[in-house]
């Protein structure tokens, strides 16, 4: 290549006008700032932590924890488990209540955001005035409220409130029946993915036939039977033979407390609660603003081809609606998730009561824990939205 | 197929009589034919609604209204046992602890400076919301300058005391600032007049803030451990939109930016702070923002999870603001530029005014949330709202079945109001910004 300056060569600027140098100058600038903040801030941290006397570290992770959690899915006692143990039962728990929570919070938010768009006039102003209240009032409210108001007055143990069904309520919590698997479980586990499986080829089956007949089959109703159906008949059977594979231990009343069965804490059913109706509201308007996205010559276009009104829901509407609802979803899905942090304000052992609570004060190792906590639900949140973003590219209009 | 023969047989010839009007085509019963017994599946639906409500509304109504007790000064008035009729919401309680839920421990003698800052407060935000009001530019001035300043004097009582080797630093470092931008604009054959001005008013803002923080106004100091209720509530609501707004601003541009590194840390910032939840970061700024400064100085309680909430609301802010850049067509930006505008100008006379109008409901809603929000401050122990009436509640004198449902259902009307306003505003909003594209 020849270097040829071209004969016109611009007039001399100062060097301080050049965008490379600006550019180079402020990030400069940014990086030396962030750098001596970060100088600045490790070495009082040493400083302060060196007078408090505390190790800094992840050796306490290993020290054992001292201290009881009213709610373990694994298993955990106060003198044989260590602080690691407590970071994983609170870590459990929050994956429990956000689970459950987002199953519930979606079913309850589609039923408020489908009924907002009701025809009839009194169903839609019910959902409207449900979403307008739940939504302006702080979440930590609603749990204050569900918990000391409605769950506090509950009776005592003694005074159980019987629901039917094994099922009591009481201020140490609901208590139900606890289902206890022989052996043989087995059995119908087999049975139901022996269903599923067939449900899965008949579609398939039936979809191949209507594409090359026209005919149609009760999809539906046959998935229905061969999924739930065939289990129930193993176990009938199972039951008949006389080795029944599911029993229930049921709580019984005994002289303070409850016996056996199994125990949901009031903390927990305040915080489900509180979580489910309160992401419900913002679900409810992700869905109606999904549904209303949809135009309506798409349900008249559906209509005029013969489609009934269950069948343009089903066929037209809502998969087109879906891609406008899944990432505001996805969003509520995560806030639920990150508000079940608010459980410390109840009492509910979840990731930041334990952890952010007990351990960091026990232990005073208050970067450790902060970035642990931190580093966990940070993650959750990035692999959730870099799963959208696959999601997301997959359903995208496809454009030229 | 010939039909013109057939259809003869069977096509009317002759006209037939006009049917009688609808019945009920309008009219209360026609309106309730229509929206509510449409069909069987929505006369049942009603009725199940109108059970419901019949189950949830007149024990609601009961027990807000027409069992409450409005006045009384201890428990007795409120007691099913002590005055013999089923008691609602004791609204007597909330009127005799309505000081501490506004002032939290305020002392009573110093609480017009509180009201003081709550006019202050109002006349702002009505300033800043009502979009024909005059000279919005000093209503911004107003807003994001001399009323926290006022209000810090006023609430705290001023009187900082820097003492006289403050002052001639500060002289010192005007100085060297103002000599730095002349240097600078020799250099960049720029006008200096222009560089004196810019350096003078940047020394006059800060002397002015300052000074007015270190005149004695004979204020009384009144320290923030006594502030409480509504009042901190607002505070830190305040503080955030205050700090949320001008940062996220610079957040979202910089996460637009060309500059890789400036880029790259406004990302990390921004995710890593939506990423988490608030009650994490207050937690974090109450144990670790100690550690961090030097040893020896201790930071207010108060201020601790008030730059968690600044902070937090800051990323939010960013995100909606970039929503705002992002919907900016290409040809302003290049439009800007070929007048000749840099940078700064272009952001802050062309794409910034427009792309904040676009997202005023979205600022809105990132407000209401943040008000919202504030309620978590009651965890890491500040006395707001929330906080005084959890306090109250297990008062003694106090001690009566309804007390939690009264002091409850007062603090989620009080937010119920400001959060359903806020709403209102940015629905009234997105309506009058969306007239232009109305066809």
């Amino acid at each position: 290549m020849n270097t040829v300056v071209s004969q016109t060569s611009p007039p001399k600027k100062s060097v301080l006008y050049d965008p490379k140098v600006r550019a180079f100058f402020y990030q400069f600038v940014l990086v030396v700032a962030v750098a001596y903040l970060v100088y600045e801030a490790t070495t009082n941290a040493i400083a302060n932590l060196q007078k408090a006397k505390i190790a800094s570290g992840f050796g306490f992770l290993e020290t054992t924890a001292g201290f009881d959690i009213s709610q373990t899915l694994i298993p955990f006692s106060a003198a044989g488990s260590s602080y690691g143990d407590a970071f994983l039962v609170g870590l459990l728990n929050t994956l429990v209540v956000s689970a459950i929570g987002i199953v519930f919070a979606t079913i309850l938010g589609f039923v408020v955001g489908i009924a907002r768009l009701s025809s009839n006039w009194m169903v839609a102003k019910v959902a409207m005035v449900y979403v307008e209240l739940l939504r302006n009032i702080p979440l930590l409210l609603q749990l204050l409220f569900w918990y000391i108001a409605v769950l506090g007055p509950l009776p005592q143990p003694r005074n159980s409130l019987t629901m039917g069904a094994g099922f009591f309520l009481n201020s140490r919590g609901l208590f139900m029946p606890r289902p206890v698997f022989a052996s043989d479980i087995t059995a119908i586990l087999v049975a139901l993915a022996i269903g599923a499986v067939a449900a899965i080829l008949f579609r398939r089956w039936a979809k191949k036939q209507q594409e090359a007949t026209g005919r149609q089959y009760r999809v539906g109703l046959i998935t229905l039977g061969l999924v739930l159906g065939l289990p129930a008949v193993t176990w009938l059977v199972l039951a008949l033979i006389g080795t029944n594979p599911i029993t229930f231990d049921m709580p019984r009343k005994g002289t303070f407390n409850l016996q056996g069965g199994m125990q949901i804490l009031p903390e927990f059913v305040a915080l489900l609660v509180g979580l489910t109706t309160y992401t419900a509201a913002f679900i409810a308007e992700v869905v109606r603003a999904g549904i209303l996205a949809v135009s309506k010559g798409q349900t008249e276009a559906a209509g005029s081809l013969g489609l009934k009104p269950g069948q343009t829901l089903r066929l037209v509407v809502v998969p087109q609606a879906m891609r406008v609802i899944i990432p505001p979803l996805t969003s509520q899905y995560l806030n639920l998730t990150k508000n079940s942090s608010l459980a410390v304000a109840i009492g509910y052992p979840d990731l930041v009561q334990v952890f952010m609570g007990t351990v960091l004060n026990q232990t005073g190792q208050a970067i450790e824990v902060v970035v642990i906590t931190m580093g966990v639900y940070l993650t959750i949140s990035l692999l959730t939205s870099f799963f959208m973003n696959i999601y997301n590219r997959r359903v995208a209009i496809v454009e030229r | 197929m010939s039909t013109s023969v057939e259809m003869s047989h069977y096509v009317r010839s002759d006209k037939i009589e006009a049917l009688p009007p609808p019945n009920l085509a309008r009219g209360p019963i026609a309106w309730m034919r229509e929206n509510l017994f449409s069909g069987p599946v929505n006369t049942i639906l009603t009725l199940v609604v109108l059970y419901l409500l019949y189950v949830t509304i007149p024990p609601v109504v009961r027990f807000l209204f027409t069992d409450a007790v409005w006045t009384g000064t201890d428990r007795s008035v409120c007691r099913e046992d002590m005055v013999g009729h089923p008691v609602g919401a004791c609204w007597a309680f909330v009127w005799d602890k309505i000081n501490f839920f506004t002032y939290g421990s305020y002392p009573a003698a110093e609480r017009w400076r509180v009201n003081v800052f709550f006019g202050l407060l109002a006349i702002g935000v009505a300033w800043l919301l009502w979009l024909r009001a005059p000279r919005r530019d000093l209503g911004a001035v107003y807003f994001f300058w001399v009323f926290p300043v006022a209000s810090y004097i006023l609430l705290t009582g001023g009187n900082a005391n820097f003492g006289l080797r403050f002052w001639v630093l500060f002289a010192a470092a005007s100085a060297i600032l103002i000599g730095v931008l002349i240097v600078l604009a020799q250099m960049l054959k720029a006008s200096i007049r222009t560089a004196l001005l810019i350096g003078i008013g940047i020394v006059a803002v800060f002397g002015l803030t300052l000074g007015a923080i270190d005149w004695d106004f004979g204020l009384l100091p009144v320290p923030s451990a006594l502030w409480g209720g509504i009042l901190v509530t607002l505070i830190v609501a305040t503080v955030g939109i205050v700090f949320s707004l001008p940062f996220g601003i610079l957040l979202a541009l910089g996460r637009r930016s060309r500059l890789p590194i400036l880029r790259l840390a406004s990302v990390i910032f921004i995710e890593f702070v939506r990423g988490v939840p608030l009650i994490t970061v207050l937690i974090m700024a109450n144990t670790m923002l100690p550690l961090f400064l030097p040893p020896d100085t201790s930071v207010d309680r108060l201020l601790r999870p008030l730059v968690g909430t600044a902070f937090f609301a800051s990323a939010y802010m960013a995100e909606v603001v970039r929503g705002g850049l992002q919907a900016m067509p290409k040809g302003q930006y290049e439009g800007a530029m070929s007048l000749g505008l840099n940078y700064p100008q272009m952001m802050v006379l062309i794409i910034l005014p427009q792309a904040l109008r676009i997202v005023i409901p979205g600022i809105v809603n990132t407000f209401i949330g943040l008000f919202k929000d504030t309620s978590l401050v009651s965890v890491v122990g500040i006395f707001d709202l929330i906080k005084t009436i959890e306090a109250s509640r297990i008062d003694p004198n106090w001690a009566a079945p309804t007390i939690s449902y009264t002091g409850y259902a007062f603090a989620a009307l009080f937010y119920f109001v400001f959060c359903w306003g806020m709403s209102r505003y940015s629905i009234g909003v997105e309506r009058r910004l969306a007239a232009g594209q109305k066809r």
